[in-house]
């Protein structure tokens, strides 16, 4: 009998001790830097040349940036942000993920919930500002209620939508080889999900990152959102400002590459349009 | 092998079976009194226009769908739900993407112990034919590889019956070819009841003992055919040709063409 040999195995890279291999990973950091580094240039040069002030120059930013770390504000607002962007997503994992999976498996929760879901989702986590300072005053909870808020709904619907994507000659062979109820959640629901839930992770905790700046506006006193609002009033610190921007985007960049590697385990690279 | 060597203990026997589908308040009948009996040991196929019910009457079987008339017994016992001892095929799809060719196989057999497993592993693998690809997952392999893992999932857990919906469907015309040995093979050394459901009228008189030819819908069967000729089958000899003809013009296809 002979063996068609997919191919897949023509695909793959030579391994990384290999010169060629070393060579292509260094190409592709290589071209971005290159072009951001161009980018900065052009960036000094027209603020250098120009008499407006529109915007600050890299080396002023930079300059905020060394201001910050002087006064031991950055390493602090970082992990202010951080700490409250955490407490938020993960609350919001911990309860939307669970209760998606329920409703998504249960078609008649599905009917009483969906109504619900779509009248709150399109309301902007912003419109709770107020409602989160009735409830939890100024301060961090209302913050971290706000980027719950933002990551809860996006979670609930992945979840929901994950489990209604599962074909059904999944369950039905979990069921055929004898499976309990739990058994089929446990190991054909939780797998077949576990890619799509890692996707919507990934990406609500982008979601959660944009929205901690307007979360840090209302009245905490640390913070990348707090500092780009601080900077500006106390003293039209516009280097401040786009040194908390350039921070901002990228913490963004290194959690988002960070969700990613977790996308890359091989056990979850396996898509249903792979078939 | 002749269907005479097969002992005639009946396996399952299908009894008035209807099958009515209801859906934004139409009703659509499907199956009208279906009655078949499958002795054990059996290779039976089911053929029939498509669309008319072939699939639906394998899913009352496999219990994954209730008859709204009739029943299905196997062993004499009524059918109330899918079961270990009667494995349903699907066509290549019901392979797990996110476990390995062994962690597949492995799946039904979480009742047993470690060692047992292995051994039922390795022994399956090696029967289709997917020695040394026991670490590749379901998307490096291709079509044929994956319906023979499928198959040997199946095996591995020993049922009685199999349960076959098109499974060669999906795969090109000389891989089917290779299936259709490999499967007789198989099924030569473990002693299965095999229902088989297939549109395809020379897959049907190449593998089966009988062939059950199904009515357009809604369907009953119109007529078993039993193919009395032993394996291996040459597929130009008279006998062949003249049975696939009765087939044909059972289903009013003959001299169409």
């Amino acid at each position: 009998m002979s063996h068609v040999v997919d191919s897949y195995y023509c695909r793959e890279l030579p391994r990384s001790d290999n010169l060629t291999f070393m060579l292509y990973r260094l190409g592709g950091w290589v071209r971005p830097i290159a072009f951001i580094a161009f980018l900065l240039v052009a960036w000094q040069f027209a603020v250098s040349r120009g008499s407006t002030r529109l915007l600050p120059g890299p080396l002023e930013t930079l300059g905020g940036i060394a201001d910050l770390v002087r006064h031991g504000l950055l390493l602090k607002y970082i992990t202010a942000s951080l700490f409250r962007v955490t407490w938020g997503f993960v609350l919001a994992a911990v309860l939307a993920i669970p209760l998606g999976l329920f409703i998504g498996w249960h078609r008649r929760a599905e009917m009483a919930f969906n109504p619900l879901i779509q009248i709150f989702r399109p309301i902007s986590p912003l419109a709770w500002i107020p409602i989160a300072i009735l409830w939890f005053g100024v301060g961090d909870l209302s913050s971290v209620f706000l980027i719950f808020l933002s990551c809860f709904f996006p979670l609930l619907l992945t979840a929901i939508n994950a489990v209604q994507r599962i074909p059904s000659v999944y369950v039905n062979a979990g069921r055929n080889f004898g499976l309990s109820e739990a058994g089929v959640v446990w190991r054909v629901l939780y797998p077949a999900v576990l890619p799509q839930l890692i996707t919507g992770l990934r990406i609500t905790l982008g979601v959660a990152w944009i929205v901690v700046v307007a979360a840090e506006m209302i009245a905490v006193n640390s913070g990348l959102g707090f500092l780009i609002v601080d900077a500006r009033n106390a003293g039209n610190r516009y280097d401040l400002v786009v040194a908390g921007m350039a921070i901002i985007g990228m913490i963004g960049l290194l959690l988002d590459n960070g969700m990613r590697s977790l996308e890359q385990s091989k056990s979850l690279r396996w898509d249903y349009s792979e078939e | 092998m002749l269907a005479e060597a097969v002992t005639l203990e009946t396996k399952l026997s299908a009894r008035n079976v209807h099958m009515t589908f209801t859906r934004d308040g139409k009703s659509t009948p499907v199956l009208n009194d279906v009655n078949v009996d499958v002795a054990k040991g059996e290779f039976l196929c089911i053929v029939g226009p498509s669309g008319c019910g072939k699939s639906t009457l394998l899913s009352a079987i496999g219990g994954f769908l209730a008859p709204t008339g009739g029943e299905v017994r196997i062993d004499g016992e009524t059918v109330r739900g899918p079961d270990p001892r009667r494995i349903f095929v699907f066509q290549e799809r019901g392979l797990f993407p996110w476990l390995t060719v062994e962690g597949n196989i492995e799946f039904g057999l979480f009742k047993l112990p470690k060692a047992e497993r292995l051994s039922r592993i390795a022994h399956y693998i090696k029967m289709v034919g997917l020695a040394g690809f026991e670490k590749a997952y379901p998307a490096e392999l291709s079509g044929g590889m994956k319906q023979r893992l499928e198959v040997a999932r199946a095996l591995a857990v020993k049922p009685d019956m199999l349960l076959l919906d098109e499974p060669f469907g999906a795969l090109d015309s000389i891989t089917r070819l290779i299936m259709r040995g490999e499967l007789l093979r198989i099924w030569r050394e473990e002693r299965n009841t095999v229902i088989f459901v297939t549109h395809d009228i020379d897959e049907a008189v190449q593998l089966a003992d009988r062939v059950a030819v199904m009515s357009g819908r809604p369907a009953n069967i119109q007529k078993i055919v039993k193919i009395d000729i032993a394996h291996p089958r040459d597929i130009s000899s008279p006998r062949y040709l003249e049975l696939r003809n009765g087939i044909l013009e059972q289903l009013g296809l003959a001299h169409q063409i």
